[in-house]
Formats: structure tokens, sequence, C-alpha cells
């Protein structure tokens, strides 16, 4: 044998620099390797807490995307009609002026004509505090169209959610749930979690139409019909009521089960019964007298009755309790045999009752009260858009989180725990504003949490202070705004008209937006005197998406690896249980065409504008870009975007002064920063002490803030009651109805919006979009390398339905929806709801975007279910259109779509097939 | 023909779990995006913009179906790559010796410059785990990162294979199967591990864990109600549950 000798140590790269990838909303901490300055190779950073080494498919294919051809180049102003792409380049001083004649007037006059949403943004903490000080009303990120029933219906009844907020005890757990999670938020840590639980043996189950990526991997799997996973979930809680197999000690002593339900007819009735202090009480067991909620030593009763109101615990039991919620009832529905939720009901007890687990740590909770040891019930879930992407989805997301309650799981041991800088109650959360006044910045924070009709954003005729209509009877709990009716309400100028429209990635021209093809007519409509019903519109992005054509004026972003960035723990942090995070992203490589990094353009337009906090006395810029705002912006007393080397010496953890080296001290130590939760503090943190203090002192709280958890939830029944009449401030009369079964105040099920009419009408099937793990979020779809892998999506058709329509391999079927038809490829799948259809999401691109070739299988053959989503709900004979959405939150409710499908046989491409986009870059030819 | 060792010393390989691999992808980009710039000649891309962009991947996943004989159809994630085979075919049948298998570890290679493109050994293999290479004309195929695992200048954490690296469920497994005592052995022996097409004599390297049986009851036994709630009522209810926590 004569093998050559090979070198087995080559030199792997010149330098590496740590900074935070951007592939999707992960956030996982990536090593650039740099040879002769350009990158060469990527792969997660080891230390970082998101991934802790691990990458994935979209990650390590960055490299693609700082090359990719679809970058944009210069800044862009409109010369031909909108939407043909005729573009000029101009300077960026000439860009900057141009947005500033346009944006100054309106600020002197009108500032809500103005309206700012950013899609894809992870610095909304810094964007908000822009679009505030400028003054309009009119501002929000993508969550509206993305997940908000999730993070709602969290944070009104346990003070925090999925991904961001909190994650199963991966260490600990024996049996994980998933519920509609469509293998994207969160991707690799749910990765890594399901690998842990593997690695030892522990049980996961699916609850998912589909049975793809994660679902594929459960142990058991349970193939649910679309939008009756709260129905299943109340099915289980009915039969873990009816076997006594709930957490009576844990419900007793951190949720309200125990406060008693005013029972007075009047204006109260449901409300949480006061005493003289206006303080919540419970009747303690040892007196049978009401004594306070938080009273050391007290033992409340679940089970009282005092003067006549009984206790949430036992309106709650009474409701589940109901035959309507046995087994058998909801089987049909839910296409899930009565015996099989049993099944599963007793699998989650079995294990959270007889499989307890305990941690020998002392503790002492708010009340003052010690506890020798901590108790788990290994037991946790996980839920994403599949569930909340109904119109139903905030009481199922509600649903969700009693059925972890009742089984005692939440920040024990095994079971969910929050990530700080949660749990924070609603009561921790700014409410919405939305005054606004010429001239001035807004009132407060545009987006929160509203406990009561007061704190609508109603103007005082009744009317909608805000263009999206957030926070009003439609959807009094819109966290998130609601993106997806920004552009129809500003073309029907309902509520108002507005002026310029300015959007930062987020593409509105195609798979953001429902019903697609009438946004882009939207877009470029005109006036009886041929002026653009939307007159102006600002696009900032680092790609030739689709929505770039139908900007007047483009600002190019960078790249990921070209800019600065925070992670903020004013915004959404990259926290673990144990420990709060931040991170940055820093420009590990510098741009070679004339971008500029968005948040620093928006300074820039800030101090054009002269607004005040971007500016100083003499009027220069108080901050030189985005990276001096990171390190010097306080946004209050000691507490800035970053929490970690405060202060002048760099040594101060969650409230200090600015640190001038704070960015250089990021970098150091890789990116990110941990601030770690003390050993006492990790579990049951709403109520534990040494986790309160700690809160404090690393800035999320300026007091302990203890609550329980809110299976009764108020600030819903306040607006029950208002539909029912009192109070003077009153919702319009058709929406009462729809308020009194939306807001109910107890979980509550009810079929999506449409689901009747649709199925009468003849659509029958269920139709979903999933995000495939190696390209969600659109800005992967044109890289090289995933493209490779994958380039074109199928409608997959279950079994049933791909034998009663006779398809075969390259057959094309035609699907049609009250809203429309397509013509689309595909594919058979067995491991699928019989009555459900999908697809991959966003997989199919306009031809002309991206920089890819006309003959693109993603411009021909690829396509979009979007087109079949109207934003609006169908005419039900009263003359109202309601917006496609959660009624409690204005979520979009993309997967309530039924649709007919029909097999049209062999195509060679899907319909509707639109005209080439006109190219703003040159078509990518070789990779670079 | 060239000859294979009649021994090595080592027998370095993956152990892929099968039960645990979602199908994610990672170990797909991130082996091509280390060997792009690592082992011999670049991985080149054709057409990357345009209709059929095809390059060449060392490692790729696919999904299959599978159809029980009771129950619910169900869908396995399936890596693929050069197995590093005992009895290798792709070895035997070059002509010129470019493809070999190293006596100190099994792993096989190819020597690019002695490589003259034939790609008979890509015909010879019968998992599909060669890809000739467009632009450099040379046959490419999993190096099980040599460059890496053995690699001075890497942090010791660091010399494994990119793709172990990277998994983000960790159901890939890099080392030794000629030590009974390495982590992939008792995987083996512990999960069932077994060859690929073993009727086929190439004596794979690699192992697969195979999927654990699915869609099996747990024995946990029905949840009997307390009492018959519709008999007794629910204060008949609440006071056997509240009973409960005397």
């Amino acid at each position: 044998m004569n093998a050559p000798v090979i070198n087995t140590s080559p030199a792997v790269s010149d330098e590496v620099r740590k900074t935070t990838c951007y592939m999707c909303a992960c956030r996982c901490g990536i090593n650039v390797h740099l040879k002769s300055g350009k990158v060469s190779y990527i792969e997660g950073n080891r230390d970082h807490p998101v991934n802790k080494g691990v990458l994935c498919a979209k990650g390590a294919s960055g490299i693609m995307q700082v090359t990719a051809p679809s970058r944009l180049q210069q800044p862009l102003r409109r010369v031909g009609p909108r939407g043909s792409g005729a573009f000029e380049p101009i300077s960026w001083d000439e860009a900057l002026d141009l947005a500033v004649s346009w944006m100054k007037p309106l600020r002197e006059t009108a500032p809500e004509k103005l309206a700012f949403f950013t899609g894809r943004d992870q610095s909304q903490s810094f964007t908000g505090w822009w679009a505030q000080a400028f003054g309009t009303p009119n501002y929000a990120a993508h969550g509206g169209f993305c997940s908000v029933n999730m993070a709602a219906g969290g944070i009104y009844t346990i003070g925090g959610a999925f991904w961001e907020f909190g994650q199963p005890d991966w260490d600990r757990t024996k049996l994980f749930v998933m519920f509609g999670v469509a293998e994207d938020h969160d991707s690799n840590p749910i990765k890594m979690g399901l690998g842990k639980l593997k690695a030892r043996g522990a049980r996961v189950i699916g609850v998912n139409p589909i049975r793809t990526g994660y679902n594929a991997i459960a142990d058991d799997w349970y193939g649910i019909t679309p939008g009756t996973d709260g129905l299943l979930i109340l099915s289980l809680l009915h039969c873990l009521l009816q076997a006594g197999k709930v957490d009576l000690d844990y419900l007793a002593r951190w949720t309200n089960a125990p406060l008693l339900v005013n029972a007075t007819e009047g204006p109260e009735k449901g409300l949480i019964l006061k005493n003289a202090e206006s303080q919540p009480f419970v009747i303690d067991k040892r007196t049978g007298a009401p004594a306070p909620w938080d009273g050391k030593g007290v033992q409340p009763d679940l089970g009282a009755t005092w003067q006549g109101h009984r206790t949430v615990f036992q309106h709650m039991a009474e409701r589940y309790l109901s035959p309507d919620y046995a087994p058998e009832a909801v089987a049909t529905r839910c296409g899930i045999p009565a015996a099989r939720i049993r099944a599963l009901a007793a699998e989650l007890a079995d294990v959270a009752f007889n499989q307890a687990i305990e941690i020998k740590q002392p503790w002492t909770d708010f009340r003052g009260d010690t506890h020798d040891t901590m108790l788990g019930r290994p037991v946790s879930f996980h839920a994403m858009r599949g569930i909340s992407a109904h119109s139903n989805g905030f009481q199922t997301a509600r649903a969700l989180h009693l059925l972890q309650i009742v089984l005692g799981t939440v920040e024990t041991p095994g079971g969910y725990r929050f990530k700080p800088p949660y749990p924070k109650p609603v009561e921790a959360h700014p409410t919405p504003h939305f005054v606004t006044a010429p001239g001035k910045p807004l009132s407060g924070p545009h987006l929160g949490y509203v406990r009561g009709p007061e704190q609508l954003a109603l103007k005082d005729d009744g009317t909608p202070a805000r263009i999206d209509k957030a926070f009003t009877w439609e959807n009094p709990f819109s966290a998130h705004g609601l993106m997806h009716m920004l552009i129809p309400n500003a073309h029907a100028g309902d509520p108002y008209r507005i002026d310029t429209l300015f959007l930062y990635m987020a593409n509105m021209a195609w798979n953001s937006s429902m019903n697609t093809t009438k946004v882009m007519e939207m877009l470029t409509d005109k006036d009886a005197d041929g002026a653009y019903i939307i007159p102006r519109i600002i696009y900032s992005d680092a790609y030739a998406s689709e929505m770039v054509a139908y900007a007047d004026l483009i600002l190019p972003d960078t790249t990921y690896l070209e800019r600065h960035d925070c992670i903020s723990l004013l915004d959404r942090p990259i926290s673990e249980p144990d420990a709060a995070g931040d991170s940055i992203r820093w420009p590990v490589t510098e741009p070679d065409r004339d971008v500029r990094g968005f948040q620093s353009v928006l300074l820039d337009l800030g101090v054009r504008l002269g607004l005040a906090p971007m500016v100083n006395p003499d009027g220069s810029a108080k901050f030189k870009d985005y990276a001096d705002y990171i390190q010097n912006h306080i946004r209050r007393p000691g507490v800035g975007p970053l929490i970690g080397f405060r202060g002048a010496d760099g040594d101060q953890e969650g409230r200090g002064d600015a640190n001038p080296a704070q960015i250089a001290a990021y970098i150091e130590n890789g990116g990110f920063y941990q601030a770690h939760v003390p050993q006492e503090g990790r579990f049951f943190k709403p109520w534990n002490m040494e986790y309160q203090n700690w809160a404090v002192q690393t800035s999320f709280y300026e007091s302990p803030q203890p609550y329980l958890f809110n299976i009764w939830s108020e600030p819903m029944r306040k607006f029950q009651l208002a539909a029912e009449g009192h109070g003077p401030i009153q919702p319009p009369d058709h929406l009462r109805a729809r308020l009194i079964q939306a807001m109910d105040p107890l979980p509550v099920w009810y079929p999506p919006f449409g689901d009747q009419e649709a199925s009468g009408w003849g659509y029958p099937v269920h139709a979903l979009t999933q995000r495939p793990m190696d390209m969600y979020h659109s800005w992967g779809s044109q890289n090289a390398w995933l493209r490779q892998i994958r380039g074109r999506n199928f409608l997959y058709v279950p079994t049933k339905i791909w034998e009663a329509e006779g398809f075969k391999d390259g057959d094309y079927a035609r699907v049609s929806s009250p809203n429309g038809g397509i013509t689309v490829p595909v594919a058979h799948m067995a491991a699928l709801n019989e009555n459900t259809v999908w697809t991959w999401n966003a997989i199919g691109k306009r031809k002309g975007a991206w920089a890819l070739g006309d003959d693109a299988p993603e411009a021909n053959q690829g396509f979009l279910l979007n087109h079949l989503i109207s934003e609006l709900l169908p005419e039900k004979g009263d003359g109202m259109r309601y917006s496609n959405s959660d009624p409690v939150t204005g979520q979009a409710a993309w997967f309530d779509l039924r649709v007919r499908i029909e097999n049209v046989g062999p195509k060679d491409h899907a319909t509707p097939d639109f005209a080439p986009l006109p190219r703003v870059v040159p078509q990518g030819k070789d990779r670079a | 023909m060239t000859q294979l060792p009649t021994h090595t010393d080592k027998k370095l390989g993956l152990a892929i779990d099968l039960d645990t691999c979602v199908g994610c992808q990672a170990c797909v980009t991130a082996c091509k995006g280390w060997n792009d710039q690592g082992y011999g000649a670049a991985l080149s891309d054709q057409n990357p913009y345009g209709a059929d962009p095809s390059g060449t991947f060392l490692n790729r996943v696919h999904s299959y179906q599978v159809q029980p004989d009771i129950g619910a159809a169900q869908i396995i994630n399936f890596p693929r790559s050069c197995l590093h085979c005992e009895d290798a075919p792709c070895v035997t049948v070059c002509p010129t010796g470019a493809s070999y298998k190293r006596t100190e570890d099994g792993i096989v290679l190819v020597n690019e410059d002695a490589c003259i493109g034939c790609g008979l050994c890509a015909w010879a293999c019968p998992y599909g785990a060669r890809e000739l290479d467009q632009a450099a004309g040379v046959m490419k195929k999993c190096t099980l990162c040599v460059d890496r695992i053995y690699n001075e200048n890497l942090p010791e954490e660091d010399r494994e294979p990119a793709c172990v690296r990277t998994c983000p469920t960790g159901a890939r497994h890099f080392g030794d199967f000629a030590d009974p005592d390495s982590n992939v052995s008792k995987l083996v022996a512990e999960r069932g591990g077994y060859d690929l097409m073993p009727d086929l004599k190439t004596k794979p390297t690699n192992k697969y864990l195979p999927p654990r049986k699915k869609d099996i009851p747990q024995e946990a036994s029905l949840l009997a109600p307390l009492l018959d709630i519709q008999a007794t009522g629910f204060a008949g209810w609440l006071d056997k549950v509240l009973g409960k926590l005397g």
C-alpha cells in the first residue's frame, strides 16, 4: 500500500469572529472563520447559551448569504410606475433627504399618517422607541401574523409562554408533548431538547395533523384535525378532573383557583371578589374565614363558598366536568378516538403524579413560607403556530397552559421553566399608548397588555386610533398589532387614510400577506385623480425580495454578518431558565456595496427629523450609529439595551452606567453575556423570593412581582361584562355576542371562524403550511445551497383524497377556497390527517425576484397558499366583514383555511403565474 | 484494481441514530461548508441560481415513508454518506489506485492527484455515496473529516467530523468501532445498530441505530373516575377530591 501522505492538520482559518446568526429567529452563536478577509466557514459557538455549538442547515449556509446575488447594492428611487421595478440609484444623502421631505410634514401635522411596521425585526425595543419619538401610533412588528396567540395566551395565563419566554426542563422531563410545532420556533433549542430526551429514553408525543420533522420522531402521534387542539386539551382536563388527578396543593398555593368569583348580579359579576382594601382574598381552611391571598401560613380552601361566592376552582371544575368535554363527545371533531384521548390523559397523570421528582433545595416563597425541597412533575409541553394560527388560538393557548397548571408542572423540576425576564404577569407589562399630537412624541410605548375596555386604543369618537385597528373591540388583546391588516386598511382608508408606509424586512407583496394577489393591487391602486391610494412607500431590506418593486424609495440594509445588532432583554432576549442572556451582532466583514445597517439609518433619519431622544441640544447627533446607541442609550436609570459589562469599569451586571467599551467586552466574551440565576431561585420563579430579588437586582423589575396564575382571567371577564351591557365603555352591538363567546374568562373552545360556512359551501379539506427546518423564513430561499435541498414545494395529499381523486405523480390539483383558486403540483403523503393537505411555506417565488433565473423551479412550479386566504371573513348577511383573525388578539388565522381539491392532471407550472418582476439586481450566475 | 488493507488499526466511523434524526439537513450543509474549503478540491455548484441547481454534497438526508401493518404511517429520516466499508467495492474497482482505505483508521479516501474522474467507483458503490465534482473533475466523498479529526490547529473537542459537531439532536456519533468500549460500539450494542444492506457483504463501518417502536400505548392504566358525577353531583365530586388534600 502506498497511501499518499496527507496533511491532517491544515490551518483552519486566519481568524475566528464570534457573532450571532440571523438565518432564522433563533439567534444562535456562530464562529465565523475568515481567510484573507473573506468568510470561509461558519460553525456553531460551543459556549453560546442558545445552541451550545450546534448549528442548523441554514446557519452553516450563511456563507452563501453574504455573497448572494440578490443583495441590494445602493439606495433606489422609483422612476416608473409602482410595481414596474423601474428605479434609479441615488446617494444616501438624497435618499434620506427624500424620506425626511415626506416624513417631516407628517410629524408636524398628523404623525399618525406615517405607519412604520417592521417584519422579522430583532430590534423592536429600538424601532418602537424610534416610532414613539416620531409620534405615530402606527407601529408594530410581525407578531400579529405570526404567533401572538401563543405569546398573549401565555402572558394572560401564566406570565410567559413558549420559546423566548420559557421551555421544557429538558434535563429532567420524562414526558414531552408538543402541539402544532411546525418545525420552526424555536429551531435548534427544540432539536437539542429532543435529542436529550431521546438520549435518555424519555417519551415524546406529537399532536399535529402532519407527521414530519419533530413529529416524525415522536414515540406516539395524534394526527389531530386542525383547529381542534383546544377541544382535545379540554377533554384531557375533563378526564383528569373526573379522576381527581389534579395538583390541588399547587392550585391552592400558586394559582387564582382559591380566589372567589363575585356572584352578585350587576357590573361586578364574575370579577374576582375584593376586600375593602381592593385586594383579592381566600378562605383560610384553618379558620373558615377570609384571609389575605398572600398571607404567611394561610391555607387557601379551594372548595370554599363565601356569602354565595364560589372559588375559581369550583367554576373551573364544574365547566370541564361537563359531559360536553367527555372524550366520547369530542372524538369525532378532533379526529382522535375517545380511547386514545383517555390513554393520553392517563399517561399525563401517571408521569405527573406517580413519577414525581424532587430536588433537595430549600427555598422561601413570597408569603414567607419555607419549603425543604422542590417537588417536580416531569411532564412538559411545547406549542407553536399550529395551535395559535387559528381564530380560536388564544383560547387554545390558554387551555394548554391550564392543563400545565392543573398538572402542577409550571416552574417545577421536570416541567415548564420560565426564562428571564419572564415570569412577568400582565401587570408588569405596559398598556398600549396611542395618543398623538403634532410635533410631539407618542404618549408612551405602542404595544402592551390591555386590562380592561378603558385601555382600548379608541379615539374619543370610539373609532380605532391605530391603522391596523389593534386594541379595539374586534381584537382587544392585540399585543403585537395586526400587520396583516395594515395594507388592506390603508387601502380602504379604514379607519383613516395614511400618507407614508414605512416597512422593514417584511415581504408584504408576497408570502407575508394574506390574499397576496389583492395586496399587490392595493399597493399599486390609484384614486380618481391618478394618485396612489397609499401615497408613499419606503422599504428597507437587504435583498431583492418581491416587496422591493412596490416601494418608492429603497433603503438597502446590510446582511447579518456586516452589521451591529443587539439581542436585548428589553426586547426578545436569548435567556435560558438558569440565566438571563443577551447578545450582539457586529460587522465580522465589511459591506462591499453602498448599503447601511437599517438601525443606523433610522438614527440618521431621527437626527434629520430632530427627534428629541436622538439629538443633542445643539441639534447634532446624540448617537454616531446603532453601535453607539447600543452602548450609550439609557432606557431608565442604570438600564440600557445590554445587561453585561455595565458601568465605567465594565464590572456591573443588569444595572449600571453606560460603558463605552461594552461592545468590545461582548466581542471578547464571544458575542453574548449571561447573568446566572442563583441556585435557590431556579424553580418556582413567580413565587420564589430568591428569584424575585435577583430579578430586581438584574433590572427586570423595579420591585418583586409575585403573582398567581390566572386560571380565571379577570381582564377577559371585564370585556364580557361590557358586552353584557355593563360599564360606561360599550362595544358596538354587532360585536356583543362574539365578545361574550371569545372573552370567556375560562378557556373555551369554539369552531374556527368560517369553518362551518366553508364546510357547508363545499370546502371540506383543511389546508396548512409548514416551515421547512432547512429553510424557514423567506430570506433563506434564494440561498445557493439550501435551494438545492428544497427548491420545490408540493401540495401533500393524504391517502384518502389521493385515491378518491385518482392522483398520480406529476399531477396538478386545482385548489379552491372561498377566496379563489390555485393550480399546484401534488405529492402523496400517508403520515397525514386524512382531511388535511399542506405545503412548505415560502418556497414559491415570483419570477424576477431574489436574483433567481426565470426558469427557477421556485418561480414556476413553486406556489403559495396565501392566494386562497382572505384577510377578511366572508360577509354573513349583516353587511359586516371581519378580519380573518383571532377575535381576542387579532392573530392572523392562516390555518383556518378550508379548500376543495380537484385533479387536473399533469401540468408544467403552477398558477397564478404572475408577470416577471423587472430585476433590480442582475440574475445570479455562478457562486461567488 | 486497488488492494484493500487486510487489517486496519482502528475502524473509525459514524453511528447514526434514526430514532433521533429529525431530517433537519444541518449535517448536509455543515459538511458542505467544511469540505468546500477543506480536503481536496472545493465542492462546486452548477447553476446555483437557475433551474435544476446541482452541486457536490458528500452527505445527503432523505426522508422515507413507512406504512406499518398496523397503525399510522411513519416518516424515517435517513442521512446517507460513505460508510467506509471494510470490503469497499469502490476501492477495488479503482483503476489508478486513487481510491484507497487507510490502514491506520480505515477511512476510505480519494487521492485526487491520482483520480482520473472515470466514475467507476461511484458505479461500484451500492450506497450512492460518491459524487464526481463537475468543476474539478475528480471524485468527491466523505473523508470522515480527516482534516479535522487529527487537526492540531483545532481545539481537542472539535476534532470530530463537521456533521457530528453540528448535529442539533445529537443523532450522529463518531468513534472507533474496533474498540468494543468506544461510545459507538456501546451504542450499537445497546440499540441494535445494524449494517446497511448487509447482504452486499461490503461490511460497512458506519452503523445505523434503528427507530424505536412507535405508536405503542403506554402501560398507564386508564383513569378511573372518583365517583359517578352524574349520580352524586358536583358537590359530591368536590368533597371527594378535596378530601384528598386533607
